[in-house]
């Protein structure tokens, strides 16, 4: 049994690790909390001189033609660094939604782009509050124009395309679900930021008037390839969830070590000890989930809807916990704009909602193990 | 990243599933393998015998104490192989409780500290199940703070006289010989002053007394000792160094890989696919799978936690700490799991006896064990302390009778 990433794997995290230490330190994600940049572009241009962003894309795309294990390791390492570029839109949602459904030409016109650097992708979804369901698109294609309203869009506002989902029936059923790449440059389309709890990430909200565009996939079959999409999304978001909730436990500890009260550290107070251990098993019992996705993502077994679903719940609970208790261990300079804990409370709490909540995750869960029970 | 054996490993799982075929005690299997929780009971057998000739005969063919060397009965096996056995050896392995403290604790004890005619006299009987061992080191007044136990050896000749009380003492009762911390000198601090022995359980001025437990059960004892003679030839270690001696014990107490900590989880899980609700089946209600989730991913947690330490010991490193938290997890766990399929039955959730209870009473049992399981074995708050100290790196507590003589020690916290 080898549940464990490679030696070469581990190698790439080491590297990874270090690049954004030196090209994303707290001090760069501050620019654009601050609001002086929408996004870090010189990292997002370092990161595809890594070959980072096409880490998974096959190299006649672009990419590095590594596979989905090499971009969970660098998903942690994104997360631990809250690195402030639109790479979970652009990689997890927009090129795994090509990679999935997209034709031949449109592989060819997108993915080298998102490889280099060049194109920002992202994924409009939802329309306004709720989780995903096809029930709630109203957004509608008929003969190749889109009209309706997509928000919250993540990245929205500095994405060069989109992948739209639309409604082309009304019958009720997933098949009314088609969906559609558009050209946000092109005209129809309407863009606007909106303010979200995370500053170091966009959403916006996106108007489509008789927009122009192209089919992604078979008509009636979009539904079935968001299904995909997010289960993927789910694991790479989930490592990123656990890089951070580890780099949160990690501050959490260094402060206890150093912080005196009371003539003594305070990580020897038990009760500071206590909390930081509950949140090492969050932390540990996450990672463990995430491999396990991360095992199904590479392989596509058909275990992927269920791991998915598990690491997605369980990283979730671990960065939301860790990075709670973190502001609670630094006591009032963690509730300061000055101490980096809030980047990380905004980012685990934004994190949270952007593929569904927990309470869809949870309920995706239940289902896909009664599935697997009866069978 | 893959959960394949190597060719080596899935060469010995092939040569230990063909041997447990063709000698396992099938016809226990059933009971076996629906005891998953709490006590063991097979209806028409003594479970004592049944488990003393499972582990005779693996010893004979060589299956006792995989990791023990061959000349002590075991095997000389590597720890994945270890691991690997008690994957096959599945609801069987039910059957090693009763040789858990011995094989665990016990015996690396004496490997490290007895005299090599003593290891080959008592370590192949205890490898084979033929003497039962046990480890007396709690007492009424030593739990977490096990260094403040007050059972007193005092030397008289080539002898030690014991005289004190030990509690919490699993097995006691069967057992034949057991591992003794004592106080041999209570005017230096608590940790200075320990001794460790071993000693036949059958010597005079030993009385064992059964607990009955907070669940009306009894699977542990207190054990007297009064005027209770033991060689210095049984000493393990030096004089006052029994602290020592005892925390190579303690290291020892494996955590076992691979056989897996009992959640509760698939037991609530098929109870509520079964139970209706008044408006409907329990698994299709928001709040119940809001719950299941939750715990589902503990379960998974735990159980993909121990894959990565089994893929560690198969690459022949040694697994890092994680597996630290599988009691912690668990423990609580399985009360609340307990606590919550009890809601779902109303009032009807008090009721305990098998005819009356849902599921047999199963969650009922399981709830009035469950304090116990967060209590033996360190405490809740001993494992996270243990988790903030050793993986953390975290401060230890300030210890205020570290350097205080024992006998000058606090006895009552209230006057």
């Amino acid at each position: 049994m080898n549940f464990d990433f490679s030696d070469e794997q581990k190698q790439m995290r080491d590297e990874a690790r270090k690049f954004l230490s030196e090209q994303c330190p707290p001090k760069a994600v501050r620019e654009v909390l601050d609001g002086k940049a929408p996004y870090d572009k010189a990292l997002w241009k370092g990161l595809a001189e890594m070959g980072f962003l096409g880490i998974a894309i096959p190299e006649q795309f672009g990419g590095a033609g590594a596979g989905h294990l090499e971009l969970c390791v660098i998903a942690e390492e994104m997360g631990r660094a809250l690195a402030p570029v639109p790479f979970s839109s652009t990689v997890y949602l927009a090129a795994e939604a090509l990679l999935i459904a997209g034709s031949d030409a449109q592989k060819q016109k997108w993915l080298p782009k998102i490889a280099s650097g060049d194109a920002i992708g992202t994924l409009a979804l939802f329309e306004g509050k709720g989780n995903p369901s096809p029930k709630a698109v109203k957004l509608t294609a008929n003969g190749g124009v889109l009209n309706g309203v997509k928000k919250p869009v993540a990245d929205g506002a500095i994405a060069d395309f989109a992948v739209v989902v639309a409604r082309t029936g009304s019958s009720g059923r997933e098949s009314d679900i088609s969906l559609f790449i558009v050209d946000l440059k092109a005209s129809g389309v309407e863009v606007k930021s909106l303010t979200n709890i995370d500053l170091t990430r966009g959403q916006a909200e996106i108007t489509f008037k008789d927009t122009k565009a192209e089919p992604l996939g078979a008509a009636g079959e979009g539904w079935s390839v968001i299904t995909q999409v997010l289960d993927r999304a789910a694991v790479l978001m989930a490592f990123e969830q656990v890089g951070g909730a580890d780099r949160a436990l990690e501050m959490g500890r260094d402060y206890a070590l150093d912080r005196i009260a009371f003539g003594r550290p305070i990580g020897s107070f038990q009760a500071v000890k206590h909390m930081l251990a509950d949140m090492y098993v969050s932390a540990t019992l996450a990672r463990s989930n995430c491999y396990y996705g991360a095992w199904a993502l590479s392989t596509n077994a058909g275990e992927l809807p269920e791991a998915a679903a598990a690491a997605r719940i369980s990283a979730t609970q671990a960065f939301q916990h860790c990075a709670k208790n973190n502001i609670q261990v630094h006591g009032g300079m963690g509730f300061t704009w000055e101490f980096d804990c809030h980047m990380y409370y905004r980012r685990a709490n934004a994190v949270a909602l952007g593929l569904g909540s927990l309470s869809y995750w949870e309920d995706a869960l239940i289902d896909r193990m009664r599935k697997k029970n009866a069978a | 990243m893959n959960f394949d054996d190597t060719p080596q490993e899935a060469a010995f799982r092939a040569e230990a599933k063909a041997w447990i075929a063709a000698n396992a005690p099938k016809q226990y299997e059933d009971e076996l393998r629906k005891a998953s929780l709490g006590r063991v009971a097979l209806k028409g057998a003594n479970i004592l015998e049944v488990a003393k000739a499972w582990q005779k005969k693996k010893a004979d063919a060589g299956w006792a104490c995989l990791h023990w060397p061959k000349e002590y009965g075991g095997r000389g096996a590597s720890p994945i192989e270890r691991v690997i056995w008690q994957q096959e050896e599945g609801p069987f392995g039910r059957l090693s409780s009763m040789f858990i403290i011995g094989h665990g604790m016990c015996g690396p004890t004496m490997m490290a500290f007895a005299g090599e005619e003593q290891k080959r006299k008592y370590l192949p009987p205890l490898a084979s199940g033929e003497k039962i061992w046990c480890q007396l080191f709690s007492e009424p007044a030593g739990g977490s703070d096990v260094a403040g136990l007050r059972t007193r050896a005092e030397k008289q000749g080539d002898e030690w006289v014991i005289n004190g009380q030990k509690i919490w003492t699993s097995g006691a009762h069967y057992s034949d010989y057991g591992i003794l911390l004592t106080r041999t000198d209570p005017t230096v601090a608590k940790h200075k002053g320990l001794t460790m022995f071993f000693l036949d359980m059958k010597s005079p001025g030993v009385e064992v007394r059964p607990i009955k437990q907070a669940s009306g059960a009894s699977d542990f004892n207190e054990v007297y000792f009064t005027d209770v003679r033991i060689p210095d030839a049984q000493r393990l270690g030096n004089v006052n160094d029994g602290w020592n001696v005892s925390l190579t014990t303690l290291m020892n107490e494996r955590m076992s890989i691979g056989a897996g900590v009992a959640t509760g989880f698939p037991e609530l899980f098929d109870f509520c696919n079964s139970l209706m609700l008044e408006d409907g089946p329990a698994i299709e209600n928001r709040a119940v799978r809001s719950k299941l989730a939750s715990w589902a991913v503990k379960a998974s947690g735990l159980k993909y936690t121990s894959m990565r330490a089994i893929s560690a010991l198969s690459k022949g490193e040694r697994p890092g700490p994680e597996n630290s938290i599988g009691k912690l997890v668990a423990g609580s766990m399985i009360q609340d799991v307990a606590t919550y399929a009890l809601d779902l039955q109303g009032a009807a959730g008090t009721l305990s006896g098998p005819e009356d209870a849902e599921a047999a009473g199963k969650f009922q049992a399981m709830l009035l064990r469950a304090p116990g399981t967060r209590v033996e074995g360190g405490t809740d708050e001993i494992m996270r302390n243990i988790i903030a100290e050793r993986v953390l790196g975290l401060p230890g507590d300030i210890r205020v009778d570290k350097d205080v003589p024992f006998n000058k020690i606090p006895t009552k916290g209230r006057a």
